[in-house]
Parts: C-alpha cells; structure tokens; sequence
C-alpha cells in the first residue's frame, strides 16, 4: 500500500500553509482515495504548528497525520536547512509518494530530498490519475509535447504546477501535530530577505484574472516614422493600474535595452517574459498586442484560457488558431481608447 | 579584488525552439521526429549561465571555464561551431542521447561523474552552472541532483545575478513568487547556481574565440565518453502533441473604439 505524504510550507506570515500548498494537500486527499493510501501532511515552517490548522480539515477527513519541523533555521527559504527539514519529513513519514507544491521554495530542495532518500523525482506535474498505476501528465519541450509518466521505483516525489488543482477549504481547527527534529547541516547562506526590480509598479500579479503581453511592436516606429516609447509606457502602465492585470512580455521587448543597460521600458525586466526562457503562467484571460512570435503565442499562452491578440498583421501565423479573436488594428489607438473606457468606469 | 574561479557550466543542446516537433516512439522509448537532423542550439537558459560564467571569468583573471555537454557527439560538433564562437572555454563533451525524455537522474549522475574527473579542478573553489530548467524536460532538477552527487549544499535556483564579494563570499538574486527576488549571501564555494536569464545580452559572435576553442573542442569530441542513460523505472504511458486547435475570428474591419468597447466588455465579464 502507498504512503502518500503532501509537503507544505508555511507563507510569508508563517501563520498559514501557501495557496499552492493547499493545492497539493487536495492533491493528496484525491489521490489517497484513489489508492487506499495512507496520507500524512508535512510542514515546513518557522511557526508551523499555527500553519497546521489550516490543513486541519484535511487531516478530519482522513485521518492523515501532521508532521512539522519548526524552527528558525526555516523561516526563510535555505536549500541547506530545507533539505534538511524535508528529508526528515519524508523520513518519519516513511512515504512512499511525496507530493510538493511547485514553489520556488520547494522546487529549489525537492531534487535534493529525493536525492538524500534514494528515490526519484518528477516535477511540473499537471495532472495526477490511478488504475493499474499512479500516472503524472507533465509537458515537455516548453509546453509542445504532453505526457503521462508512471514510475515503479519508490520513493516518488511529484511536485504540482500551481493552478491544477483546487486550495484544499476545509475548516481550520486546531490541529494534533507531531514535531518532527532535524539535525541541522552547518549554515553558510544567509537570506537577507525579498527584493522587487520593479521600480514604478509590481507588474507581475500571479492572481490576476487578465494576463497583458507588450510585443517589441511598441517600440517600433508607427506611422508617423516616430517611435513612442513613452507613449507607450504609459499607456501600457495605465492599463495595467485600472484593469488589474498582470504584465508579461515577448523576449525580444524584454531584451531591448536603452543607454545605461536599462530596459526601453523601465518598468519592464525579464521577469516579466513569457515563452521559451520565460514563464508560461496560469491566468483566466491573455490579451497580447504588438507580438509577432511563436513563444509568446504557443509557450507563454499553453495555461491562459481565453485568448485574443492585437495586431496589425492579419496573416500573423502565430495567433491563428492559437487565439480566440485577432483584432487587426494599431494598438497604441485601440489601448488609449481602452484606458479611456475603463478611466471613465472606474469614476 | 579579483579570485580565480573555477566555474563549470553544464548546458545541453536543444531543438530550434522554431522547428515543429512531433512525438515518434522508438525502440528506447518516446523520442522526436527526424530528431538527429533538426537544427540544434545549447539550451536557452544554460546559454545565459554560461555567458554569466565567461563574463566573471574574464573579469577575474587566473579563472578557469569548462563546458560539460551530454548528446550526441555529432550534434554537440554543430552546436558548438556556433556557441564556441561566443565564450571562451573547455568543452567537456559526454557522448549521449539526445532530447528531454531521457531519465534527469541518469543524466545527472553522467554529468556528476564527468565533472568528479575533471583534470585541476579544486571541488572546493567550484561554482556550478547551468540554467535552471531545459528547454527539452523542463524538470529543474539535473543541476540539483548533480550537485548532491558532488556533495554541494549550497544551492540556488533561478539565479539572476551574482555578485562576488572580496572576501570570497558572494550575494545571489534568486527569481521568487510575484516577479521579486531572494537576496542570500553565500560565505563561499563550492556552491550550484541554476540561472534564469540573468542580465546580459548574448554575446556578438567572436571567430577569434571560436578558432581558439576549436583546438580544444575537436580532439575533445573525438574522445568523449559514450554513455548509456538507465530509465530508472520511468515509463512513458503516453506521449502527445496537444490538440486544442481554436477557431481564431479575426477582425479586420472594426474602429478602435469599437474594439475598446469590445475588449473592456470581455476584460469585465466573469
């Protein structure tokens, strides 16, 4: 019989387990049903014991057991002390599957934990399934090719792509929880906290409904034979602070840069860029205007779900049959009138 | 004050990220289409640790680079002619299959092993590269499990700069949740640094640099160790190309204010 274990950590106020961590804890509810399995929840997290309340409905459920290691050593994220927390999580649960929320946290110690038990690791996982077997659905080639994987050999660490599943909701309450202890590796790293290269606006919003992708077209001359930078900064950043949305960008707008190594739009960094060295993140709508490009349109747009595009060329085979509706016009007038509507919305 | 690095890139060759790839089964498993004669590129992301590598390298003199590679040795030849022509280093080819279907933990315990028998490298001042995930797998997990094997337990993920500190420490930006982030700093080497994109640009092409690399990368090639990749009971069930094909509608004849008033409609719209 398998032995499920879901690894959480805890977010940034160490009260709470993180969103995609209840995703995995759904994850695990699902797939221990599925299997008959056992299942035991792991916390990793400076105040972990508070944190495990919120996983307190899944473990009433299902009679899982709630491991914690606490501490310190785990307030930030640490591939040495998190490797080290993790593997004695997965230890006393003697598990035989771990399931593990994509973060950045864990995605950077995962490898390791698995590593450190002997056991295998898969990652990106999008969707989980059991008959004869466990099945995982990952992508490979930068979203172009899907695939079910199975593995025999144990343990199996699976780590979930944010978005796949729904955050586990039952009701907090106050939890049994076993403190698991770790010996600690010597600490040569020390995290000094979080820093945003944004320098007018966050543009990067992970949980807005509208995903809003700026092509290198805003900085090509338009039909006066001019080009508009600034006109489109602000027309892009005004768009941005009334609709919400999060800003993703092609690789060739995010490469362009101005004298003094900056970026032509100051707002914009490659951590804004979607497609092949980009991120392909999950929003409920994309709306790219000026891109002509396969990365945006086929990598960066594989998890958006309504599609549409503004472009000038109508024959752009990039957005044919990728999205929803082209609308072939100049998008510093369309956007302007755009802003104007939604300005005159909001008051 | 300037330290000899000694930095390792580990960076694998990948389609044209432009060429249409269809799934064929073979005899060893899923692979590509007419994959051995698709146009190939080192992996993206492993192209800007490697020109993050051969920047700090330059500006620290005495540095030493070495490029280790696994695919086949026909491929890494094609590739190489092009990337040896950006950054100096030595190319460390491990003879192997191609493509991201393969087993992560087999490929990394090849690279681990190629890298443990590198002639004069200090393990102790190692930095090691390479992006943090490819362009064929995309798992982001090759470069950790090589450090493990190598006994490195300071690692960081999607790097997107470092800046070395003349005490030998060094403060790594590491990318985050919700586009920030991580500042941590390091006492010291070893340490692995899997890179997103980083900040610079990627290099003009250098034929003086390429005909140097091109004494050490031929005979290079023609000893590389070939290498078998265990499936390690990884089983594909089923290999796809998604199907979802849209009805795109494509307007061509609307006003802008029309377009606006369309677009704040959907934008709005639950």
């Amino acid at each position: 019989m398998e032995t499920i274990l879901v690894l959480t950590h805890v977010d940034e106020t160490s009260s709470a387990l993180t969103k995609a961590s209840l995703e995995a804890v759904t994850a695990g509810v699902e797939l221990a049903r599925q299997l008959s399995a056992t299942l035991t929840i792991g916390i990793l997290g400076s105040a972990s014991v508070e944190a495990a309340n919120s996983a307190a409905g899944a473990v009433a459920a299902t009679g899982a057991r709630l491991l914690a290691v606490s501490g310190g050593a785990f307030a930030q994220p640490r591939y040495a002390t998190d490797t080290a927390g993790g593997e004695a999580l997965a230890r006393a649960a003697q598990a035989s599957i771990v399931l593990a929320p994509g973060s950045s946290r864990f995605v950077r110690v995962s490898a390791g934990v698995a590593h450190r038990l002997g056991g295998f690791i898969d990652t990106h996982i999008t969707a989980l399934s059991s008959n004869d077997s466990v099945d995982a659905t990952r992508w490979f080639y930068r979203q172009r090719v899907e695939a079910a994987i199975s593995r025999e050999a144990r343990p199996w660490f699976l780590l979930l792509d944010a978005g796949t599943h729904a955050p586990f909701a039952g009701e907090p309450a106050a939890a049994q929880v076993e403190a698991v202890t770790v010996t600690l590796p010597p600490v040569r790293t020390t995290v000094e906290g979080l820093r945003s290269p944004m320098r007018d606006a966050q543009t990067i919003r992970p949980d807005a409904k509208l995903l809003f992708v700026a092509g290198a077209g805003w900085t090509k001359k338009q039909p006066d034979g001019q080009i508009h930078v600034a006109v489109a900064g602000e027309l892009i950043l005004s768009f941005l602070r009334l609709s919400g949305a999060s800003l993703g960008s092609s690789k060739s707008l995010a490469d362009q840069k101005a004298e003094g190594e900056e970026s032509v739009l100051p707002f914009l960094s490659h951590m804004n860029q979607i497609g092949q060295t980009g991120s392909t993140p999950r929003h409920a709508k994309g709306l790219s205007t000026c891109c002509h490009g396969e990365e945006p349109h086929v990598v960066g747009w594989r998890f958006v779900g309504e599609r549409r595009a503004i472009s000038l060329d109508p024959n752009c085979g990039w957005t044919r049959g990728k999205a929803d509706v082209v609308y072939v016009a100049d998008a510093f007038q369309v956007m302007a009138k755009v802003n104007a509507l939604l300005r005159a919305r909001s008051s | 004050m300037a330290q000899a690095l000694q930095i390792v890139v580990c960076a694998g060759i990948v389609p044209d990220p432009l060429q249409t790839l269809e799934p064929v089964s073979g005899p060893n498993g899923p692979g590509l289409k007419n994959e051995m004669v698709l146009p190939a590129v080192l992996d993206p992301w492993a192209a800007c640790a490697l020109y993050e590598a051969a920047q700090l390298v330059a500006k620290n003199p005495g540095s030493k680079l070495w490029l280790v590679s696994l695919g086949p040795k026909a491929k890494l030849q094609q590739v190489m002619m092009t990337v040896g022509q950006k950054a100096a280093f030595e190319l460390v080819p491990v003879d192997g299959p191609i493509g991201g279907f393969p087993d992560a933990h087999s490929t990394a315990a090849a690279l681990a092993e190629a890298i443990a028998a590198l002639p004069g490298l200090d393990r102790e001042r190692l930095l090691l590269f390479g992006g943090w995930e490819s362009a064929t797998r995309g798992a982001g997990v090759t470069l950790q499990l090589v450090g493990e094997r190598l006994g490195i337990a300071d690692q960081f993920q999607g790097v997107d700069q470092i800046t070395l500190r003349d005490d030998g420490s060094f403060e790594v930006l590491e990318r985050v949740e919700g586009g920030k982030h991580q500042v941590s700093v390091c006492a010291g080497t070893p340490a692995v640094l899997g890179w997103a994109t980083g900040n610079l640009s990627e290099p003009r092409n250098n034929p003086q640099t390429g005909m140097a690399n091109m004494r050490g990368i031929m005979p290079a090639l023609q000893k590389a160790k070939h290498v078998e990749l265990a499936a390690n009971g990884l089983r594909y069930v089923s290999v796809n190309l998604p199907k979802q094909q849209r009805e795109t509608r494509i307007e061509k004849n609307m006003t802008a204010d029309e377009i606006a008033r369309e677009l704040v409609e959907w934008i709005g719209a639950e």
